[in-house]
């Protein structure tokens, strides 16, 4: 799959964003007043930066309002959704302890629900597909969930959550790639059952329908880089996991955390790029191509 | 309504014969030209003149090589070329509709055509990731999704003539590859054709029930077949001159002797 900047950033992002405010609503940290501002600035830029961001891939951004109409069906829309409903509550809950000194615990504990269905709405929009067998798997929200909360916990200054979930995402990120690189194989589609012709091996791709490259092509078969992703993945879970857990038993100081949440966004940039440039589609079959 | 309908009243698709597609690529063009001067968004060309050409075509045909499994009587079997045309397959539990987010996709109740409201969709792109077939395209000039419309603006135009009312695909075919008509009545001619030829689905392992089926190529002619039948004309044929003779020879027996 061609990796997108603008979906990397995205998702890299608002889940950052989601994951502090899911921390936020339940009121950890304990804060009121600036503090509290502060936090809310930080997780509000994060969200609505990426959700904006995810805009940019988008053919006409200018109808996006009609994606919040087919909530029954497609998860795409209930992403929306659930981005505004948890955005409208802990504006709300925010409201109140920034200016009233007061905590609203419904609206908190509504608005991390939400931020989490977030995070878990937008992994469904990859894990529904079963023609990435690669992203057709449990582990996928298991990933995205732990990420967000992980780089949540992290900017929300709570060592301890964080250190353990930071080990998780490590965890389940490695099994994820383990199981994914076996995926394809395993769906069982191969250009035998993609074509009708013949058993496994004695079909051959001899030539493609285009002389050039087309959207097919430039969207689904995406090989660049593929060569190096074992240095990219130890790349990726150095920065997003070792790094920060090292930094955070170190004794605590402000700028201790700041490169650790900067390793950790570093290493989050990688891995979600490699997510998308390992994913092989299964149209590329037809292409002799993976 | 981006949700599938639990049964359609007819089934239209198209049965594609891969024993008698040629590859000749017609179908690709009249779909091609029918689609950019009729309903919805034409489909552009990007680069058509330069060095990196690239453009939206709804109907595709590649090429496989296919060698059939070795057997004890044919241990070398011949390699035989098939060409394969792939348009969308108007699938019955087509995932590419249930993913749009805005109602854009949708399968239509009364006879099972798979369209896009090109004004409602937002160009997310997620349809065609959806599609294991390939079928979509997202057009590069307007930023829709396009995809086979199983010239929906042709079946039911009473402003052409009769025999016009069937897929410019279809209708364009010189070796009657593909035939159209509705899968959900049994006596229907692509019915029958499926039936008699052992129409196959393509990728059942995806669950999305295609609608259009594929008939699998006869196996090749061979020699060997038959008594010892040399054509009867061989005696005519058999080489007259074995040996090279004149200025050939001289050169033959020459670069020998070196
Ligand atoms: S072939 Fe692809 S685009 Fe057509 S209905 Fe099936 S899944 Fe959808
Ligand atoms: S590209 Fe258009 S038709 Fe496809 S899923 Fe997105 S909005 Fe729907
Ligand atoms: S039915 Fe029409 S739109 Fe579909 S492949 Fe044939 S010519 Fe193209």
């Amino acid at each position: 799959m061609h990796p997108a900047p603008s979906v990397i950033f995205f998702t890299v992002f608002s889940g950052l964003g989601f994951g502090l405010l899911t921390f936020l609503g339940l009121g950890i940290p304990d804060v009121t007043g600036w503090t509290a501002f502060a936090f809310f600035a930080i997780a509000y830029l994060c969200a609505v930066g990426g959700l904006i961001s995810s805009t940019f891939h988008l053919g006409h951004p200018e109808r996006a309002l009609k994606a919040f109409t087919q909530w029954r069906s497609s998860w795409l829309s209930r992403e929306g959704w659930c981005a505004v409903i948890a955005l409208i509550t802990m504006a709300i809950y925010g409201a109140g302890l920034v200016f009233f000194g007061q905590r609203w615990g419904l609206f908190g504990v509504i608005g991390a629900l939400f931020s989490l269905l977030t995070i878990f709405t937008t992994s469904m929009i990859y894990t529904q597909l079963k023609t990435i067998p690669r992203w057709n798997s449990p582990l996928t929200p298991a990933m995205f969930l732990s990420y967000g909360l992980a780089g949540g916990a992290l900017l929300a200054g709570q060592i301890t959550w964080a250190m353990g979930l930071l080990a998780i995402s490590a965890v389940i990120q490695v099994l994820l790639w383990a199981k994914g690189d076996g995926a394809l194989a395993a769906s069982g589609s191969t250009l035998a059952t993609a074509t009708g012709l013949g058993t496994e091996g004695g079909v051959r791709a001899f030539e493609p329908p285009h002389t050039g490259t087309n959207y097919l092509l430039r969207e689904f078969a995406y090989v660049v880089g593929r060569k190096h992703s074992l240095k990219l993945r130890i790349i990726a879970i150095v920065l997003m996991a070792v790094i920060p857990i090292v930094l955070l038993a170190a004794p605590f100081s402000h700028w201790v955390a700041l490169l650790a949440v900067v390793s950790y966004v570093g290493g989050a940039l990688a891995s979600r790029w490699l997510f998308f440039a390992e994913a092989e589609h299964v149209v590329g079959l037809y292409y002799g191509k993976r | 309504m981006t949700t599938l309908p639990q049964s359609t009243t007819r089934k239209l698709g198209l049965v594609i014969d891969l024993d008698t597609c040629v590859g000749c690529h017609a179908c690709v063009i009249s779909c091609k030209g029918w689609n950019t001067e009729n309903y919805g968004a034409p489909l552009s060309d990007t680069d058509a003149y330069g060095s990196d050409p690239s453009g939206t075509f709804l109907n595709r045909v590649h090429s496989f090589e296919v060698k059939p499994p070795v057997l004890k009587d044919q241990p070398a079997p011949e390699a035989q070329l098939i060409h394969f045309p792939k348009s969308c397959l108007h699938c019955e539990d087509a995932p590419c509709v249930t993913v749009c987010p805005t109602g854009a996709s949708y399968k239509r109740v009364e006879d099972g055509i798979v369209l896009v409201n090109e004004s409602d969709c937002i160009g997310c792109g997620l349809c065609a990731w959806a599609c294991p077939y390939g079928a979509r395209e997202m057009d590069q000039v307007e930023k829709v999704m396009k995809k086979c419309t199983l010239c929906v603006d042709r079946i039911y135009n009473e402003n052409l003539p009769e025999e016009d009312r069937e897929p410019a695909c279809v209708r364009t075919c010189p070796a009657g590859a593909r035939h159209f008509g509705d899968f959900a009545d049994p006596d229907s001619n692509v019915s029958k054709l499926s039936a008699e030829r052992g129409g196959m689905d393509l990728m059942p392992e995806q669950g999305t029930k295609p609608v259009n089926k594929y008939l699998p190529p006869r196996p090749k002619d061979t020699l060997s077949e038959g008594a010892g039948d040399i054509d009867i004309l061989a005696p005519y044929l058999e080489p007259v001159a074995q040996e090279a003779s004149g200025f050939l020879g001289w050169l033959d027996k020459t670069l020998e002797k070196l």
